[in-house]
């Protein structure tokens, strides 16, 4: 069983969650041309690597984010996404 | 007996048969490489070799022939999908499939038995009459059956009458079967590597050289080669391999996992999906009961089995058949899968002049190995991507013209 700690109910079995994918630039679909909005759209972040995730508690539906190794699936860190409003 | 075994092995009246050459040295050109030795790969070499009177053509795998998704699928055939574009590329998959064991002159074991995918709720069973409906138009045998007739197909069934998972009727597709996953790779691979194909095993390609829109060269852990043509068909691999030749594919990686249990008296005469459970079961020649799933729910670069996934489909696989629940497992396994948007392949032309892709066949690629073949081979003697593959390019995804299979796929591949 894998465990996810989520940042606002602890420690919880992973099918506890869903995952929404990587995260993505957002955007402004008035100003993207076609070929852009398709990739937005299309090509999610498939690297090996350490990728950035939303992921949702859905019991309490609370959406957050991880760090994860697609690679070795381990969970570098979970965060509120307060904190990546507030990054740069 | 051992004796007269021996008798046989060592007289020269029946030398063994290498089917498959020991892998030569790398020439320094060939007309077209392959890269990725899995069933793809294979069947557009020997429709090179056999109809295209292109025989310099090597094959790169950087393992052992066949040991990726090939090795690790669960061998479903069938053609009742949803989109037109669909429904017509994958009944040419399943008419070939029908003459395999002939065209190779080895035994793929093809066994068309029929697949049955349960419905459990009306909304299922209106979407079956869609798929009915699309399928019997272009064709194919599928068709929408009642609970009685779902009893006379597979007596054995848990109906689970008056049951929060009541079957309350399938779709059933007279012209689904399986065939034998490491037969057809290794038929295909005799025949090609007879008329001059040659296998490479355990070279790996780690990079391309492209000068202005072409490949040129081809680079390998065992040396440089110059191509006319490259195919990519390294499954799982599909986007890190097409990423070095500069091309982002819409894809990404997920583990699909499936299991077998010890071998049982033969019962189970169809294939079974049940939609709601996400489990299918098929029970194999040899009496194992090969039973799959949908993907693993998040993107993993990984083979690894998870404990979730076993209980999962041994809880599908017990509801539908109770007296399962005793059945020892023998084996759980995973492939990486090279899912797109929109559950179907991406084949034809690629952005740069002489690449051609035969990528994207996430969870549904194994019924298409010699229809992929055959199209590819095609298009890479004829330089002209045909009818039936246009809908499957790669720039359908800029066009936004997808064709979405999800839900003909996600529960049984
Ligand atoms: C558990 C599971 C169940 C499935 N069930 C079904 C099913 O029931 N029905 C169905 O139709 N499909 C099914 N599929 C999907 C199907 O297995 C694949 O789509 C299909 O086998 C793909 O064949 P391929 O030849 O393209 O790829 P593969 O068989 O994966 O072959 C690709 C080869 O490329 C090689 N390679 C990779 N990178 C390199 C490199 N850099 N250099 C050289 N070689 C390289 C790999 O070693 C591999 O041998 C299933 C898949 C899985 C994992």
């Amino acid at each position: 069983m894998k465990i996810l700690t989520c940042p606002m109910n602890g420690p919880r079995n992973i099918d506890e969650f869903q995952s929404f994918g990587p995260v993505r630039a957002e955007p402004d679909p008035d100003r993207t041309a076609d070929a852009d909005w398709s990739r937005h759209l299309f090509r999610a972040e498939n690297r090996r690597g350490i990728v950035i995730e939303w992921w949702r508690h859905v019991p309490s539906n609370y959406f957050f984010l991880a760090e994860r190794d697609l690679v070795s699936n381990e969970i570098i860190r979970t965060f509120d996404a307060s904190e990546r409003r507030a990054q740069p | 007996m051992p004796l007269r075994l021996l008798k046989y092995g060592l007289s020269r009246d029946y030398p063994v048969s290498g089917d498959i050459p020991a892998t030569p040295d790398l020439k320094p050109s060939y007309d077209v490489v392959i890269v990725g030795g899995g069933g793809h790969g294979l069947s557009c070499a020997h429709h090179l070799s056999k109809y295209h009177g292109i025989s310099s053509v090597a094959v790169i795998e950087k393992g052992y022939l066949a040991g990726g998704n090939t090795a690790r699928n669960t061998t479903t055939i069938r053609s009742n999908y949803i989109t037109p574009e669909g429904i017509a590329f994958y009944k040419e998959a399943v008419e070939l499939f029908e003459g395999l064991s002939q065209e190779l002159d080895f035994n793929v074991m093809f066994s068309q038995r029929g697949q049955l995918t349960l419905a459990h709720t009306e909304a299922t069973l209106r979407s079956f009459h869609a798929r009915a409906e699309m399928g019997k138009h272009l064709g194919t045998r599928t068709e929408v059956v009642d609970q009685k007739a779902v009893e006379k197909l597979v007596p054995s069934l848990n109906m689970d009458y008056g049951g929060a998972l009541e079957i309350l009727g399938g779709l059933w597709h007279a012209d689904g079967g399986t065939a034998r996953h490491d037969a057809v790779a290794w038929g295909y691979a005799a025949q090609a590597s007879r008329r001059g194909v040659e296998i490479h095993q355990r070279t790996e390609v780690e990079g391309f050289e492209v000068v202005g829109d072409r490949v040129q060269a081809v680079k390998t852990n065992r040396g440089r080669i110059t191509c006319g043509h490259v195919l990519i068909a390294t499954g799982g691999m599909n986007y890190d391999v097409a990423l070095m030749a500069g091309v982002e594919l819409p894809i990404r990686c997920y583990p699909l996992q499936a299991m077998v249990t010890q071998p049982l008296k033969p019962w189970l005469h169809t294939l079974v999906s049940s939609v709601s459970l996400h489990t299918y079961l098929v029970q194999s020649s040899r009496g194992e009961v090969v039973i799959g799933g949908s993907s693993d729910p998040y993107q993993l670069y990984s083979t690894r089995s998870t404990l979730d996934m076993k209980e999962h489909l041994a809880e599908g696989a017990v509801h539908l058949f109770p007296f399962l629940q005793g059945v020892r497992l023998l084996r759980q396994w995973a492939g990486i899968t090279d899912m797109t948007p929109d559950y179907s392949p991406i084949m034809g032309a690629s952005p740069l002049e002489n690449l051609w892709l035969d990528c994207g066949w996430g969870t549904w690629g194994f019924k298409a190995t010699p229809v992929a073949g055959k199209r590819m081979a095609e298009t890479i003697a004829e330089g002209r991507v045909p009818d039936i593959l246009r809908p499957f390019a790669l720039e359908r995804f800029e066009t936004f013209r997808l064709l979405n299979e999800m839900g003909a796929t996600a529960a049984s591949h």
